[in-house]
């Protein structure tokens, strides 16, 4: 008897995730950002895409770090070919460098915009924009309302947006699909080596809808994510488990 | 597609034109003259005057000796300028590219027009029927190249069309002045006995060239098809532009946005009719006080989607000032280009750049906040960082060069390097502790030196020392020292970016 109730529970909650903004996404697995254990703190086990994900950056270098696992990510949803926009307040990603994360840069449209409000209306038209694999935006606050938009845009469009948040004067509830925070962590070397590692990151999941926050330690090699820690991940497969 | 040209060649064009005005002159023998030095110089003379033994040139008293009865009618300055143009736009059914040949001529380029008309014969017959209906004595011939058809609308005595690729053979008989040249060349030739083109044309170019000019070349090469002949065609160029006037003045923005979408509806059709878009546009309202507010936008990609265009204005209207109302609304395109023809739906669009989606929310986006905060980047042929991209110009501009991946390159450039204090060990080796905006930063790892000189044909200064450091809490930077390591201290060093 039990048991029927949990499925029929399983049920409903798999026909609640389409009207909460999850949908299954079209491009499939080629479009999956390969996060590897990430992707089970998502419903249904997937980086949700054509969602809104925010991040927050407490100090200036964290900037750098999550713009570097957005193009992470950003280098899968590209893959099929399409173009993303870039909106920020000055002129700091370096092209180039994006080539190490797998992105053609001359794809990559950058937008230099000074207001809050100028940016998020910029994203709001990109995302609504279907042409385009992903929209990342850098703005310092952003309300309930103006999330809801965003999120509501891209339901239409399946258009991926992130939105990277330098410095939050206050973290409130927004209608993004989850919150994250990237801070670097010290690279490792084999023993004895000189130099300077690849880079390593711990990722914070604090919120995600519908799923369950975890912190996993990660490291950018050869054009893919790995993870670093077992341990984190093994805990979260355990509480899946018991939990 | 082969070309074929048709000239035709009004013999009587003015004294026809008289003739249909005053139909009392039908059937009696007239000319037209202007005083000449105080006499009256024949300036055309119509088919039953020229009949009679008079040419043009001549006196009308000497004519009048030959015809008493002759009628002198005051020639009109400028007319058969005129009725050339009108007659040429009324021969654009024939064939869409009709030119004027002054003074008595048209040209049409009637390359694939012949067969809607059921061949080429049906076609030539049927402009000729047409024209001689209208009253006109014409002549008309169809060939390859303008000159042979002009040389057989003139001189020609049979078989007006002349076949593809023989113009040679059509052109032996004729004199030359069919040839189009100048009179005095046509009188040398007559000297020299040779009175048909192919006296001469078997000659050695050189000695043509030698003795007659290059002009004489060009007519001789133009006719047989060995030069281009570039024709102006008549047809109005349309400028695009809708006008909508209003019967009471406009004041309010949904009557703005009405009369604009009607305006882009009809022009947006017309554009795709021609299969032309648009680049540039401008809304002018003319106001009830007399002043004018304009509002312009721009594309990246020509369009003839009126809804976005829409989209577009609809940024702008609001700084338009209708004030006591605005009676007539002009839409003009400034700047139409081809489009190339789209696949609908099929293909759900053009992926990566060429998307049209993409363009049109650039549009939007630098209708609002300006181009120039958009930008894109290819790679540009320089090691110097800031030198290593370039901004793109348009959105379908690509890389000339391929991206560099070999060397690591932060994520973040600082577009101005931030000096910062450092405790170096030994020359050349990376510091052990910097200071960046009061923080102190140790250093654990660190990575090169990569040197990187400025190009002497761009910059002069010092070249700089790139090392790629790494503190204890894992962040990444890009830090480099200016210049030599010296006793002196003339070194200076910078952190010029943030690494992922």
């Amino acid at each position: 008897m039990s048991a029927t109730k949990a499925d029929i529970i399983a049920q409903l909650q798999k026909e609640l995730l389409p009207l909460q903004g999850y949908k299954p996404s079209v491009g499939g697995a080629s479009l999956d950002p390969g996060l590897g254990a990430i992707n089970n703190a998502f419903p249904n086990n997937t980086f949700p895409l054509g969602a809104v994900h925010e991040f927050c950056c407490a100090r200036a270098e964290d900037v750098a770090v999550t713009g570097g696992f957005i193009s992470g990510i950003l280098a899968s949803l590209m893959r099929s070919g399409r173009a993303s926009l870039w909106i920020s307040r000055s002129k700091t990603i370096f092209p180039p460098a994006l080539k190490a994360f797998g992105i053609e840069p001359d794809k990559i449209i950058f937008i230099n915009l000074q207001k809050e409000r100028d940016i998020l209306w910029a994203m709001e038209e990109a995302l609504e924009c279907d042409g385009l694999a992903a929209v990342v935006g850098e703005m310092q606050d952003i309300g309930f309302t103006a999330s809801r938009r965003l999120q509501l845009a891209v339901e239409q469009s399946r258009v991926t947006g992130f939105i990277i948040r330098p410095n939050p004067r206050q973290v409130i509830t927004t209608a993004c699909v989850s919150r994250w925070k990237i801070t670097s962590i010290p690279s490792i070397m084999e023993a004895g080596m000189p130099g300077v590692g690849f880079p390593r990151w711990n990722v914070e999941l604090l919120k995600v809808r519908n799923g369950k926050p975890g912190t996993w330690q990660i490291e950018w090699i050869a054009g893919k994510f790995r993870h670093v820690i077992k341990v984190a991940s093994i805990e979260q497969e355990q509480q899946k488990k018991t939990g | 597609m082969p070309k074929r040209f048709v000239t035709i060649w009004f013999r009587y064009l003015q004294t026809d034109w008289f003739t249909l005005r005053r139909p009392t002159l039908h059937g009696i023998p007239f000319v037209l003259a202007s005083p000449v030095h105080g006499r009256l110089v024949i300036t055309a003379a119509n088919a039953l005057a020229e009949a009679q033994g008079i040419n043009i040139g001549t006196v009308v008293a000497d004519a009048r000796a030959l015809i008493p009865s002759l009628e002198v009618i005051d020639e009109r300055a400028g007319l058969s300028p005129k009725l050339l143009k009108g007659l040429s736009e009324w021969c654009i059914r024939y064939t869409p590219s009709v030119s004027i040949d002054p003074p008595d001529g048209l040209i049409f380029d009637s390359s694939g027009c012949a067969h809607l008309w059921g061949g080429e014969e049906h076609y030539l017959n049927g402009i000729i029927t047409r024209l001689k209906s209208l009253g006109y004595h014409v002549r008309a011939a169809m060939a390859d190249t303008i000159g042979t058809a002009w040389a057989l609308s003139r001189f020609g005595k049979d078989g007006l069309i002349n076949g593809t690729n023989q113009q040679a053979s059509a052109l032996l008989s004729l004199p030359p002045a069919a040839l189009r040249l100048q009179a005095d060349t046509i009188d040398l030739l007559q000297k020299l006995g040779l009175r048909q083109i192919k006296d001469f044309i078997g000659m050695p170019r050189s000695a043509l060239r030698r003795r007659f000019g290059q002009s004489f070349i060009k007519k001789l090469d133009q006719a047989l098809g060995h030069e281009e002949e570039i024709i102006h065609p008549v047809q109005p160029i349309e400028p695009y532009q809708e006008r909508l006037p209003c019967l009471e003045p406009i004041v309010t923005a949904t009557g703005i946005e009405i009369a604009l979408q009607r305006l882009l509806n009809t022009l947006c059709f017309r554009l795709r009719q021609e299969q032309k878009g648009l680049r540039a546009a401008l809304f002018t309202c003319y106001r009830v006080d007399g002043r004018m507010e304009k509002i312009d936008i721009g594309t990246n990609r020509p369009t003839y989607n009126s809804l976005h265009l829409f989209k577009l204005f609809e940024i702008k209207i609001g700084t338009i000032e209708p004030a006591l109302g605005i009676e007539l609304f002009i839409l003009e395109a400034q700047k139409v280009e081809c489009v190339s023809p789209v696949q609908e739906k099929l293909w759900e669009g053009a992926s990566g750049l060429d998307n049209t989606g993409l363009s049109e929310l650039l549009d939007r986006l630098a209708g609002k906040i300006g181009a120039d905060h958009i930008h894109r980047y290819i790679a540009d042929e320089h090691y110097w960082p800031e030198r290593s991209v370039k901004r793109a110009s348009h959105l379908e501009e690509k890389s000339t060069t391929e991206w560099k991946a070999d060397r690591p390159r932060p994520l973040q450039l600082l577009s101005i390097p931030e000096p910062i204090e450092v405790t170096a060990p030994v020359p050349d080796y990376p510091p052990m502790l910097f200071r960046h905006k009061g923080k102190l930063h140790k250093i654990i790892k660190a990575d090169g030196p990569e040197r990187i000189e400025p190009e002497w044909w761009l910059q002069q200064g010092q070249h700089r020392d790139y090392y790629c450091v790494e503190d204890e809490e894992g962040h990444r930077y890009w830090l480099f020292r200016l210049g030599h390591y010296d006793a002196g201290r003339s070194y200076q060093w910078f952190m010029h970016g943030f690494f992922a």
